[in-house]
């Protein structure tokens, strides 16, 4: 089975999904993101969602349940390059991801990663 | 009435076609001239070609009735003529008496004609009578349907007029919102937002409402949502050009904004963002020169 790669740069975790997800592989990936965090004792966790051009309510509040996951084991999450169409998706389906700190894109996550956390 | 008057019809049409234009024309010209709309020469042409249709498709037609697919062709030029009516600017009851003022002059042929057969005469009249109606309620109803399509494009042109969205500074936009928020605004409204804050990189939004006549809660809602997906995408947002009374409104109507970021006016939230993005403007003189 495919998985998503979790690449690690400092204490940050850099996850990029760049297939189309579908609800195995989220929750694949749920699994071994917490692990890793676990693992690397890592502060931070950036998500690159800019080539995903479909979210469902289940990827939206598996992207939402991740960042909580990863808060409890302390560790920021951001979620970065969400695409614009995806953003109304979102918003129309109610998920407004409250807890999740967002960015444009990857160079601005990893400033606000390291901005936190000073 | 069903039995085919064609025959006959098309007899007299044929025989004093010029006359009958030249009444025709006498009797709507007064109606469709008055208002300067129109020219007499392409109303000439109207009436030649409709006529040419209109005698052309009698003589192929067994049936009289104006709904049924032989008669096609008239109905066509007719739809023609009407859309063009209707963006030139004609009343509906103007573009229906096209149809209708040819029955005076068809009607004092069709006297000449069967004069001595009364019966004959009803008969036919009828037929003509139940033709030209359908005709000229089709043209009513054509001419309504383009009137529908033209507003139509109207509205959607007017929604990409009213949603600007500008660059204020490097990293700051600012959407000047006016007039009532509805779902389909907001839908693009929202859309061009995103996408400029994804062509210019900016980390904060300035929605300023100083043009919304009204905020209730469904404009609220909008807002909110705008704010919601601005925020997906990694851009801050702040709400302007809030007036008091709705400032009022929005505490009596129990409207969270807490999470927004709002300020009076476009120049306060201009500051705001200014620091906010760290740039400052310490002497306007000195950049003016």
């Amino acid at each position: 089975m495919d998985r998503i790669p979790i690449l690690r740069l400092g204490d940050c975790l850099i996850v990029a999904i760049q297939v189309d997800m579908h609800d195995r592989l989220a929750l694949a990936l749920q699994d071994d993101l917490t692990a890793r965090i676990v693992k690397d004792s890592a502060k931070g966790v950036l998500i690159d969602i800019s080539s995903l051009d479909i979210v469902d309510s289940f990827i939206g509040r598996m992207i939402s349940n991740t960042a909580a996951m990863a808060t409890v084991l302390d560790a920021q999450t951001v979620v970065v390059g969400m695409q614009p169409s995806v953003a109304i998706t979102l918003v129309e389906l109610g998920l407004t991801l409250d807890g999740v700190r967002t960015a444009l894109n990857v160079e601005r996550g990893m400033a606000l990663l390291k901005q936190r956390r000073r | 009435m069903n039995q085919p008057k064609g025959a006959a019809l098309v007899e007299v049409l044929a025989r004093h076609r010029d006359t009958l234009l030249t009444d025709w024309m006498n009797q709507h010209l007064s109606i469709a001239l008055r208002r300067g709309l129109t020219t007499e020469a392409e109303m000439a042409d109207q009436f030649r070609s409709f006529l040419n249709v209109f005698v052309d498709t009698l003589t192929r037609a067994d049936t009289l009735d104006g709904n049924r697919p032989e008669w096609e062709p008239v109905r066509a030029y007719l739809a023609e003529i009407s859309t063009h009516r209707a963006r030139q600017g004609f009343t509906p009851a103007e573009t229906a008496t096209f149809v209708f003022s040819l029955k005076q002059p068809l009607y004092a042929r069709l006297r000449e004609a069967f004069g001595n057969q009364p019966a004959e005469l009803a008969d036919t009249s009828w037929s003509v009578n139940m033709l030209l109606d359908a005709l000229g309620i089709y043209t009513t109803e054509v001419f309504q349907r383009s009137r529908e399509a033209i507003i139509l494009r109207q509205q959607e042109e007017l929604l990409e007029l009213s949603t600007p969205v500008v660059q204020l500074w490097e990293g700051i936009l600012a959407l000047p919102l006016i007039g009532t928020l509805d779902s389909a605004r907001t839908q693009v409204v929202m859309e061009s937002l995103l996408q400029k804050i994804v062509e210019t990189g900016a980390a904060i939004a300035i929605i300023d409402i100083t043009g919304v006549p009204t905020v209730d809660t469904l404009v609220a809602q909008h807002l909110l949502k705008t704010v919601a997906a601005a925020r997906l995408m990694g851009a801050d947002c702040i709400i302007s050009g809030i007036r008091p009374q709705i400032a009022q409104t929005i505490v009596h109507l129990g409207v969270d904004l807490t999470n927004v970021t709002t300020k009076s006016t476009l120049a306060d939230a201009f500051i705001i963002a200014l620091q906010r993005s760290g740039s400052s403007i310490d002497n306007v003189t000195r950049l003016q020169n």
